[in-house]
């Protein structure tokens, strides 16, 4: 009795896997895949905090704490002389200045100790430029202070500057694929689909630009961007130079798949039909191999973050004071910098666990895209 | 083959073109033209300039022509060996390309053997090994090989060295060494000097080459021939070594395409944050400094030396790879 109820949900599995839509097909291997997920959970975060910067921020990012410049990133305990407290706390820091080599130490002050509340009342800050708040989710009251990743040249502190980088660096990477994904379908639609002379222009094209060395093509580039020009101006035009190189690679990948499609029975049924060219392209090509451009897509984000990350270490990327993992960077140049304040290097930990997680996301979505393997 | 050969020639040529256009237009770019930098940096320094002479410059370097015949009188005199002058260094542009280029070169020669020499075996062994801890252990390697930047390794490990051993790692020479002329000993040293430079450098193509090495010979291993052989008792190594791998590495010699570019990205962004004596730091000296014949001028030779690996590359492939030898048309 038992063996039949069990062989029925058996049969029964396997009907749902015969009537399961493609995209269910993807989603079920897309999950089998732990890096993945893990990945896609890592980014989610990251998103989440690129749009809520200010609330998971402590403070302002421009506001500078003269008395703590350069000081280390403070411990959080959990316990004092008098046992464990619930409520974690730091303590106080006290500052000082070697008169021979005016190096500062900084070491805890134990008499002080500020606990750190959820939800405080700090600096303001503007949501999205849709209401203004002052609420942050961690914060200790003054004159004590939470540098969680410590203060820069300036002060400054580091903790909530990465946060706004995080938003900076990971839209770049978005807004950057987006251009190239545009230029992209365009053109490697074109040379698929017509074939001929248009294909020998763009596949030359394409040679030609991925036998570009990026970098110092996009110092060029960028170093030809006037001084005076706004911040966003900057950013956009930044996005625009990752973009000329970064298109060619999805041109290739749509001009293959195009290649593939365009002889099989149904854009020739589309063709009969009387559908046009562009039409046979965006609606019966293009959705056929949406989930190989998603993968594409997927894994050419995290080539944007590092081109912008690079180009703003070397000062030729977005300046200051707009924050990006890369203007971060660009203050731990130095090898005695780095030796005397290591927190500095923070910046490059968040750039390589972003794109390692692209990287597991862009390989299971890969695995996932064609289910029927 | 040698329709092949010669179609790939033609096609170098119009890339060449194509690159000597873009170089062309990265000098034009910034506002105003050498010579207004040139005069400003001239009146900065107190010297005066008479109008004469600005109009003399002005002929020599053809500034007073439109914009496409400025072009074809650049690229007439590039011919004839003349890149222009740099202002910042008050020196002939192609002097300074000599002085730097051989050395980018070494490093660039250095960083695809250490490549491919590190890339292959380890792909070989975690295709034939799959799913083993070493396997696992190199596809670790190989994403954060992917995912750090050469920058950041870099700085990494400089501050490892400089923290823990107290040595520092910068240049390529001892100091002893820096204005001498070649010798025996300075290249030596130079060699000591390499490693840290190349492994910087080659690690983000070295996990990309395991990656595409490993999945072709796992493709080529699944294979009928494959089990053909094995069943008529071939030995293991003499099958792996005879057949799959030679078929493998085709993929390998054909991805120099994307590899040699990156390692030129790679070999200027690392020598600007090392400080090597090469064209990386030139170049950014320049462009920070709006030396834009200096700037244009490294940039077309570094694309040049990708183009001619690539070239080199498709000719390897043409002797590895019958198939494409016999093709009549592509």
């Amino acid at each position: 009795m038992k063996d039949k109820k069990d062989k029925r949900k058996e049969i029964r599995a396997e009907e749902r896997w015969y009537v399961a839509s493609q995209w269910k097909l993807m989603w079920r291997k897309f999950i089998k895949h732990k890096l993945a997920i893990l990945g896609g959970i890592i980014l989610l975060i990251f998103y989440l905090i690129a749009i809520f910067c200010g609330f998971f921020s402590t403070y302002n990012i421009y506001k500078r704490y003269t008395k703590y410049i350069y000081s280390p990133p403070q411990r959080i305990h959990f316990f004092d002389e008098e046992g464990f407290h619930l409520r974690p706390f730091v303590y106080g820091m006290k500052l000082e200045l070697d008169p021979v080599t005016w190096r500062r130490t900084y070491t805890e002050d134990k008499t002080k100790k500020y606990p750190i509340y959820f939800f405080v009342r700090g600096d303001k800050y503007e949501f999205w430029g849709l209401f203004e708040t002052d609420i942050h989710l961690l914060g200790v009251k003054e004159p004590g202070v939470l540098f969680l990743f410590g203060a820069d040249e300036l002060g400054r502190d580091l903790f909530s500057r990465n946060l706004y980088a995080v938003r900076i660096s990971l839209s770049i990477g978005l807004v950057g694929v987006a251009f190239s994904f545009i230029l992209g379908c365009i053109l490697g639609g074109i040379s698929g689909y017509y074939g001929g002379a248009a294909d020998m222009v763009v596949q030359r094209v394409i040679e030609f630009l991925m036998s570009i060395p990026t970098i110092p093509l996009w110092m060029a580039l960028s170093a030809a961007l006037p001084p005076e020009w706004s911040s966003i101006k900057v950013y956009f035009c930044i996005v625009i130079i990752l973009s000329i190189t970064g298109w060619a690679g999805l041109a290739r990948v749509v001009r293959g798949k195009i290649l593939e499609l365009r002889e099989e029975d149904f854009s020739m049924a589309a063709k009969i039909a009387g559908a046009t060219d562009s039409r046979i392209i965006a609606r019966h090509l293009l959705p056929s191999f949406l989930s190989y451009l998603i993968v594409s897509l997927t894994l050419a984000v995290p080539y944007m973050i590092l081109g912008e990350t690079s180009l703003s270490f070397l000062g030729l990327g977005l300046r200051p004071p707009v924050v990006s993992w890369g203007v971060l960077l660009k203050g731990a140049q130095n090898v005695r910098t780095i030796a005397l304040h290591p927190w500095l290097l923070l910046p490059g930990l968040f750039v390589v666990v972003v794109v390692l997680a692209f990287n597991f996301l862009g390989d299971g979505l890969r695995d996932a895209a064609d289910p029927y393997k | 083959m040698i329709s092949y050969i010669m179609r790939r020639l033609l096609y170098m040529v119009i890339i060449l073109l194509l690159i000597s256009v873009v170089a062309f237009i990265l000098i034009q770019l910034p506002p105003g033209d050498y010579l207004s930098a040139y005069i400003m940096n001239l009146r900065a320094a107190g010297v005066q300039v008479d109008h004469a002479q600005i109009a003399a410059l002005r002929k020599q370097y053809g500034l007073d022509l439109p914009i496409y015949k400025q072009y074809f009188f650049w690229m007439w005199k590039m011919l004839h060996g003349d890149l222009g002058r740099s202002f910042q260094w008050e020196t002939p542009v192609n002097e300074l390309i000599a002085e730097r280029l051989p050395l980018t070169v070494i490093i660039f020669l250095f960083t695809v053997i250490f490549t491919y020499a590190v890339a292959i075996p380890i792909g070989i062994y975690s295709a034939t090994h799959q799913y083993s801890p070493g396997d696992y252990t190199f596809t670790v390697f190989g994403f954060a090989g992917l995912a750090i930047p050469n920058f950041l390794l870099a700085l990494v490990l400089m501050f490892i060295f400089y923290k823990y051993f107290n040595l520092s790692v910068g240049g390529l020479f001892s100091s002893q060494y820096i204005l001498e002329p070649w010798s025996i000993g300075k290249f030596i040293d130079m060699l000591k000097h390499l490693p840290i430079p190349v492994v910087v450098i080659g690690t983000a193509g070295t996990a990309g080459l395991i990656r595409v090495m490993r999945g072709c010979l796992l493709d080529e291993l699944r294979k009928q021939y494959v089990i053909t052989a094995r069943s008529k008792g071939v030995v293991e190594r003499t099958l792996l070594f005879k057949y799959p791998v030679r078929v493998a590495i085709n993929p390998i010699v054909s991805s120099a395409a994307w590899l040699l570019p990156n390692i030129i990205s790679g070999v200027t962004i690392t020598a600007i944050v090392l400080g090597l004596p090469t064209t990386g730091p030139l170049l950014f000296g320049a462009l920070m400094n709006q030396d834009m014949y200096l700037a244009g001028s490294i940039v077309m030779f570094l694309t040049l030396l990708t183009v001619i690996g690539t070239f080199i590359s498709d000719l390897l492939l043409v002797w590895l790879d019958p198939r494409i030898r016999y093709e009549k048309s592509v």
